[in-house]
């Protein structure tokens, strides 16, 4: 059993920012329902909010704390506006798959 | 030490919360899980001295983005994703692979990255919020009321989607 | 190790005071709402129905649990464990008076006192949502769902003019911590005005603290906000399919999250644990005034009661009144209880204020209530923070 060490190794913050980012392509490409593509997107901007952080903390300079505060507000604007485009799809074509909504004509 | 127990208890559950989200069937329980994997990492940006980041995180990502999500899922009523048939590639080669990936991405950055801090509670003092309004209000001022446009922007958008078309 | 011991106490103490504080509210709101409406209220179960409480909870103890067939069971009992939990949870970050000082041993009334008290305030109000959404949704009821949706839809849309008139004493008094809020607001103004946000120059925070209180009661679903909750609309709104103990969790919720927003509008609008005229004045020996007086009517009126019962009871209340009064004057702990007595009276008048509406307001119809948001109090909430900037800019 290794000894535990007494403060966090700094690899480690990038390596669950790199699972959970591998996590959300792994949701983007394999799900089929349009809502949970659109969450796995969002995993994988929290995924690199954890970096911008850690790497803010490496530096100990409060710039990549900006960085993700702008990374969440454009998550929040597309948000907004990604799940009209989702709501307006169900209501033209009532379903959520996004293999039955590939073609652009009806 | 406790630092790094800590550390591991939230990142474990980020990432049974993330596994969770990929593998659940119903979009609730995904949107859930996804709130899971954020309260665990505004803990982990606690330990890394962001409190305003955590607070940023708890109040917009989990309180306002995903209950929009959840009323999106209740408003359509989307219930649980048919299985299909995939392909062997995917199957048997999907999991392997992303494992791979993970493996060389870990090993990269453990060769290439220079020596660096350890990670404890209380070595990072300048994510509080009067120097992070410092900087958004002095350095970073033209994209601050750039995002200022860019939301005013997603609501015109959102707002003229959901419209109920006029006959 | 000493530091979680003494957290492990405080934690407990706060708990226990804090669940008899909410049962004891619910008996406080039904004798006022019975007096307003001319009548006498909960009398039978003890003396002037202090035990209803008690009794209340041992029926929504022993009645059966019964989860419906038709029910998402997960989500189902996650729901009201969810919205207990953080209505709760806010109690971490609120300080109730000074310090307590035992032999050469201090700490704050605070369980924790982090620097951005008033974001996580506004966090843990805004995760409460969860709990109202998924009760709805997971009841397979359509009222249900529907009663839900509505309730947090409310919930969502008087956050922005909540959190845009907290900004505006922060504004003044330029901290997050409580702590420091608090004693931003010491002083007097004049000799006599104390320098509460709502007295604060340049800009007196009165606009600010009449917004904070009515978004607060929709964030809170209560009259005249409460549509979605209450029992002529939508059957019961979303706690329809919630019997027993589930039911009380949800109640208790609401009352938890009553008595946080009253806290967090007394330390933000109303001065802490401040008193309202100096110490030289006298100040010091209001609660001893109040408490003396108050035990002696009631010794007066023991002696000449209304009811044969009141010969005992009133009498005692008269003595318990009589012995508090007596500990506020020992000079030892009197410096610690006495903002604790400002503070849980402040508070008091605040959950008054509370009962009082809902004794005199009828209900806001829905769409009337989300256009009051979005029209009346959002740009009125936008128009109150440029003037308190506008004022602050140009001192």
């Amino acid at each position: 059993m290794p000894p535990i060490p007494e403060s966090v190794p700094f690899t480690w913050y990038l390596i669950l920012s790199a699972i959970l980012f591998t996590l959300g392509i792994a949701g983007f490409l394999f799900r089929r329902n349009v809502i949970t593509v659109f969450m796995s997107i969002e995993l994988m901007l929290n995924a690199v909010n954890l970096s911008f952080i850690a790497f803010s903390y490496k530096f100990k300079q409060p710039d990549g704390h900006i960085f993700s505060f702008f990374v969440m507000v454009v998550a929040a604007a597309e948000a907004a506006v990604g799940l009209a485009i989702i709501l307006t799809i169900f209501k033209n074509r009532q379903t959520l798959e996004i293999d039955e909504v590939s073609s652009l004509k009806d | 030490m406790e630092h790094v127990i800590l550390f591991l208890i939230f990142a474990v559950i980020a990432v049974v919360a993330a596994i969770n989200l990929v593998l659940q069937s119903h979009p609730i329980s995904s949107a859930l899980s996804l709130v899971g994997v954020m309260g665990a990492l505004a803990l982990i940006y606690l330990q890394l001295g962001g409190e305003f980041i955590a607070s940023a995180q708890l109040i917009v990502y989990a309180g306002a983005i995903m209950v929009l999500f959840i009323f999106v899922i209740m408003l359509l009523n989307a219930g649980t994703e048919r299985k299909m048939k995939r392909n062997l590639w995917v199957k048997y080669g999907g999991l392997p692979l992303m494992a791979l990936f993970i493996g060389v991405v870990a090993y990269v950055i453990e060769r290439m990255l220079p020596p660096s801090p350890g990670g404890l509670f209380g070595n990072m003092t300048h994510g509080n919020p009067q120097e992070i309004g410092r900087l958004l209000f002095q350095q970073y001022l033209l994209p601050f009321e750039v995002t200022s446009i860019l939301i005013l922007i997603a609501i015109l958008g959102a707002v003229v989607l959901a419209r109920k078309e006029i006959e | 190790m000493n530091f979680y011991i003494v957290s492990l106490i405080k934690s407990a103490l706060v708990a226990f005071v804090l669940l008899t504080a909410l049962a004891y509210i619910q008996w406080v709101e039904r004798k006022v709402l019975a007096h307003i409406q001319l009548r006498i209220g909960p009398r039978r179960v003890g003396p002037h129905g202090l035990l209803q409480p008690l009794a209340d909870v041992i029926k929504l103890l022993t009645k059966e649990d019964m989860i419906p067939s038709h029910v998402n069971k997960f989500f189902y009992l996650l729901a009201p464990f969810l919205a207990v939990m953080f209505a709760l949870i806010s109690i971490a970050v609120i300080p109730f008076g000074t310090e307590v000082k035992i032999g050469n041993f201090t700490t704050p009334m605070q369980l924790t006192d982090l620097n951005v008290g008033v974001l996580f305030i506004l966090g843990l109000s805004g995760i409460g949502v969860y709990g109202v959404a998924l009760a709805g949704w997971a009841s397979n009821n359509k009222y249900a769902l529907i009663g839900g949706l509505r309730s947090s839809a409310q919930m969502i849309s008087y956050e922005l003019p909540m959190a845009m008139a907290i900004a505006a004493p922060l504004l003044l008094l330029n901290s997050l911590s409580f702590r420091e809020l608090v004693d931003g607001q010491a002083g007097f103004y004049l000799g006599f005005i104390p320098k509460w946000s709502i007295f604060h120059g340049p800009f007196p925070q009165i606009v600010s603290f009449i917004i904070f209180l009515i978004a607060a009661f929709a964030e809170t679903n209560r009259v005249p906000f409460d549509l979605p909750e209450a029992e002529n609309e939508l059957v019961a709104g979303f706690h329809t399919e919630y019997g027993s103990m589930k039911f009380a969790a949800f109640f208790m919720a609401e009352y938890a999250n009553m008595v946080t927003v009253s806290c967090v509008a007394v330390l933000l609008f109303l001065g802490g644990w401040q008193p309202l005229w100096p110490a030289e004045y006298g100040s010091g020996f209001l609660p001893t005034l109040i408490l003396g007086i108050s035990g002696l009517v009631c010794l007066y009126h023991g002696m000449n009661p209304a009811r044969p019962m009141d010969r005992f009871t009133l009498p005692v209340f008269g003595v318990v009144f009589l012995g508090l009064a007596g500990v506020f004057l020992i000079p030892a702990i009197a410096p610690m209880l006495l903002p604790l007595f400002w503070f849980l009276s402040k508070v008091g008048v605040v959950l008054f204020i509370y009962i009082w509406i809902r004794g005199t307001l009828p209900r806001f119809r829905y769409d009337q209530l989300m256009s009051f948001a979005w029209t009346v109090m959002f740009p009125l909430a936008i128009v109150n923070l440029f003037i308190t900037a506008l004022m602050v800019a140009l001192n």
